[in-house]
C-alpha cells in the first residue's frame, strides 16, 4: 500500500516535471519567434515612422536612395518563384517516392535514395553557381537576357525536390503493410492501389512535405540572388528578371544605411507576414481533413 | 572555415607568428630597432567602404606585424558608414571610396590609392568603343540593340549594380544618370558577380572595378574593357588620373590624427604598402 502510493506520487511528480519542461521548451520556441518579429518591427520602425506602411505598396519604384520604397514587385517575384517551383517539384518528388517505394527493385531503390539525400545536402550557393554559369547562358540563348524568373524556378525546383521526395518517401514507407497487402489481395492493379489506398493513407506526410518545400522555396536566397537578375519589377513572362524579398535583403544589406537599412528590415517583415499567411492557409486547408 | 577564423582570428595567429619571429631574433642577438624601441600599443577601429576594406585589412596585418602591441579592426559598411562612424567617433579611421564631398570638409582625408570603374563587354562582342552618349542611351533603354552602335543584331543585356554600391555611385556620377532612369536587365552585387555575368552573356554590358576586370582578363576570362571618354581603361591611366571614371580611395579622421592613427596613416600612404595595393588590383598614387 505504502509502496504503491509512493510509486503513484513519484510518477505524478515525474509527469509534472516533464510537463513543465515541455511547457518551458514551448515557451522558449515561441519566445524566439516573438523576439524575431519584435526585432524586425523595432528595426523597421524608423522608416515606418518616416514614410508609413502604405508607401511600401504604392510608391512608383524601389529606389531607397531616392526615397522610393515599393516592395510589391518583389513580393510578386517571391510568390511566382515559389509557386512555380512548388508546382513542378511536388508531382516530381511524389512520383520519385512512388518509384522508389513500389516500382524500383531494391538494388536500384537504395542507391537512388542515397542520391536524393546527397542532392539535399548540396549547399545552395553551389546550385546558384551552376545556374549562373550553365543555366542562365542557356536561357539567354533562347530568350535574352537569361537571368530570369524561369532560371529561378528551375534552380529552386532542383533545390526543393529532395525535400519533398524524401518526405514523400518516408510517409509512403509508413503506410501500414496490411493496407497494401489488403489492396493486393483484392486484385487491385499497382497504380490503382497507390492512388486509391496509399495516397489517402499517406496524405498528412505528403502535405507536410509540401509545406516544408514551400518554406524552403520562400526562404532561399543565395541561389536566387545569382540566377534571377535581381531587377525590381513585376514579371510579365517567364523570361523577365525578378528580385525576391530575400535577395533584396542579401543584395543591399551590406551597404544600406538609415532609412534604406530600415526598409530592408521592412522586406523581412513582409516576408514574415507572407510565411504567416501561408501557415494560416495551410492550417485552414488541412483543418480536420488531413491531420484529423 | 568561417567558424574557425571566428574562433582563431587571423590577427591573433598573425601576432603569434610575429611573436615567434621576434623571440627568435631576440635569441639571435641584437633585436632589431623596430621591436625593441616600439612603444605603440592600442586598438584601431577602421570602418567604411567595402572596396577599401580588404586593402586596409591587409595593410593592417602588416602594420600589426611591425607593431606587435597594436590591433587593427577593419569593418565594412559603405563609404557613408565610414564618414558617419569617423564623425561620431565610433571608428578611429573611416574608409571612403570616392572623392570627398563638400559637406565632408570637416574631416581630415588622406588618399591611399585610386580605383577606376571600367565598362566591360564580352570578348566576342565586335563593338570596340562606345561614346559616353551611347552608354547613357543604352543604360536608359533608348538603345536596346547592338546593331545601333555598330554591333550584331542582338538585344543588349544591361547589367547594373545594386543600390548603395560605390561603383554604382561612381558610374552614375560620371554619366550624370539617376538610378531611377536606368533600365537594367540584371542587377548584381559585387565585382566578381559582374564579371561572371558578362562573361556568361555575349550581349551584356556592365561596369566593374578596373583592377578586377584587368586581372580577370589576364586570367583568360572572356571579357574586355572599353575605353571611356576616349581614354583606354587601364591601371596606368587610372594612376595618372587621365581616366575619367576613376575615384580616389581615402581614409578619413575626425580630428588631426595623433600617435597610433597618425603612424598608421603615414604607413598606409608609404611606398612600403604599394605591393599590397597592387595585389588588391588598385593603383598606387605615385609610381
Amino acid at each position: 500500500m505504502t509502496s504503491s502510493s509512493s510509486n503513484t506520487l513519484s510518477r505524478w511528480s515525474t509527469d509534472d516535471l516533464l510537463c513543465w519542461l515541455l511547457r518551458g521548451m514551448a515557451m522558449i520556441a515561441s519566445t524566439i519567434v516573438m523576439l524575431i518579429v519584435t526585432f524586425l518591427i523595432v528595426e523597421a520602425l524608423p522608416v515606418l515612422r518616416h514614410v508609413g506602411v502604405l508607401r511600401f505598396f504604392t510608391d512608383p519604384s524601389w529606389h531607397p536612395a531616392e526615397g522610393f520604397y515599393n516592395l510589391t514587385p518583389m513580393l510578386w517575384g517571391t510568390l511566382f518563384a515559389m509557386a512555380g517551383s512548388v508546382l513542378i517539384a511536388t508531382p516530381l518528388g511524389i512520383l520519385s517516392a512512388v518509384f522508389c517505394q513500389y516500382y524500383a527493385p531494391t538494388r536500384l531503390a537504395r542507391p537512388y535514395r542515397r542520391l536524393i539525400e546527397l542532392l539535399a545536402g548540396i549547399p545552395s550557393v553551389v546550385y546558384g553557381f551552376w545556374g549562373l554559369v550553365v543555366l542562365v547562358p542557356l536561357i539567354g540563348e533562347i530568350h535574352p537576357p537569361g537571368p530570369s524568373l524561369l532560371a529561378g524556378i528551375l534552380v529552386l525546383t532542383i533545390m526543393i525536390l529532395p525535400t519533398i521526395a524524401l518526405m514523400a518517401d518516408a510517409s509512403l514507407a509508413n503506410v501500414p503493410q496490411q493496407y497494401v497487402r489488403g489492396a493486393a489481395a483484392l486484385g487491385l492493379p499497382r497504380w490503382a492501389m497507390i492512388r486509391g489506398v496509399v495516397f489517402p493513407a499517406a496524405k498528412s506526410g505528403l502535405f507536410t512535405g509540401v509545406i516544408l518545400e514551400t518554406g524552403r522555396a520562400i526562404g532561399e536566397t543565395m541561389a536566387i540572388l545569382m540566377v534571377c537578375g535581381n531587377v525590381v519589377q513585376t514579371p510579365s513572362n517567364l523570361f523577365d528578371p525578378i528580385r525576391t524579398l530575400t535577395a533584396n535583403i542579401a543584395l543591399e544589406m551590406a551597404y544600406a544605411l538609415g532609412d534604406h537599412r530600415a526598409a530592408l528590415f521592412m522586406s523581412g517583415l513582409v516576408l514574415m507576414a507572407l510565411i504567416i499567411a501561408l501557415t494560416i492557409s495551410a492550417e485552414w486547408i488541412s483543418r480536420g481533413r488531413i491531420y484529423g | 572555415m568561417y567558424r574557425l577564423t571566428q574562433i582563431f582570428p587571423q590577427k591573433a595567429l598573425g601576432s603569434f607568428v610575429v611573436f615567434l619571429c621576434a623571440s627568435y631574433l631576440g635569441i639571435g642577438g641584437s633585436a632589431t630597432a623596430q621591436t625593441s624601441t616600439d612603444q605603440l600599443s592600442g586598438k584601431l577601429v577602421i570602418t567604411g567602404a567595402s572596396t577599401l576594406a580588404p586593402l586596409i585589412s591587409e595593410i593592417g596585418k602588416r602594420f600589426e606585424s611591425l607593431h606587435p602591441k597594436v590591433r587593427v579592426d577593419v569593418q565594412t559598411g559603405g563609404s557613408s558608414r565610414g564618414v558617419a562612424d569617423a564623425r561620431q567617433g565610433l571608428a578611429d579611421i573611416g574608409m571612403v571610396s570616392r572623392a570627398m564631398k563638400d559637406e565632408e570638409k570637416d574631416l581630415y582625408a588622406y588618399p591611399v590609392a585610386r580605383d577606376g570603374v571600367g565598362i566591360i563587354l564580352h570578348k566576342d562582342n565586335p563593338v570596340q568603343a562606345l561614346t559616353d552618349d551611347q552608354v547613357v542611351a543604352i543604360y536608359m533603354g533608348k538603345i536596346t540593340n547592338w546593331k545601333d552602335v555598330g554591333g550584331n543584331d542582338v538585344p543588349i543585356t544591361v547589367v547594373n549594380k545594386a543600390e548603395g554600391r560605390s561603383t554604382l555611385e561612381v558610374f552614375l556620377h560620371y554619366f550624370k544618370l539617376k538610378n531611377t532612369d536606368v533600365k537594367a536587365h540584371v542587377v548584381i552585387g559585387d565585382n566578381e558577380q559582374g564579371v561572371k555575368t558578362v562573361a556568361g552573356n555575349r550581349n551584356a554590358i556592365g561596369y566593374v572595378s578596373i583592377g578586377t576586370a584587368e586581372y580577370d582578363e589576364s586570367q583568360g576570362v572572356p571579357i574586355k574593357l572599353l575605353p571611356t571618354g576616349g581614354v583606354a581603361a587601364s591601371t596606368e591611366t587610372v594612376r595618372n588620373s587621365t581616366f575619367p571614371m576613376s575615384r580616389p580611395l581615402h581614409i578619413v579622421t575626425r580630428t588631426s590624427p595623433v600617435e597610433l592613427a597618425k603612424t598608421f596613416i603615414d604607413y598606409a600612404q608609404s611606398r612600403a604598402v604599394h605591393d599590397i595595393i597592387k595585389q588588391q588590383y588598385f593603383v598606387p598614387l605615385v609610381d
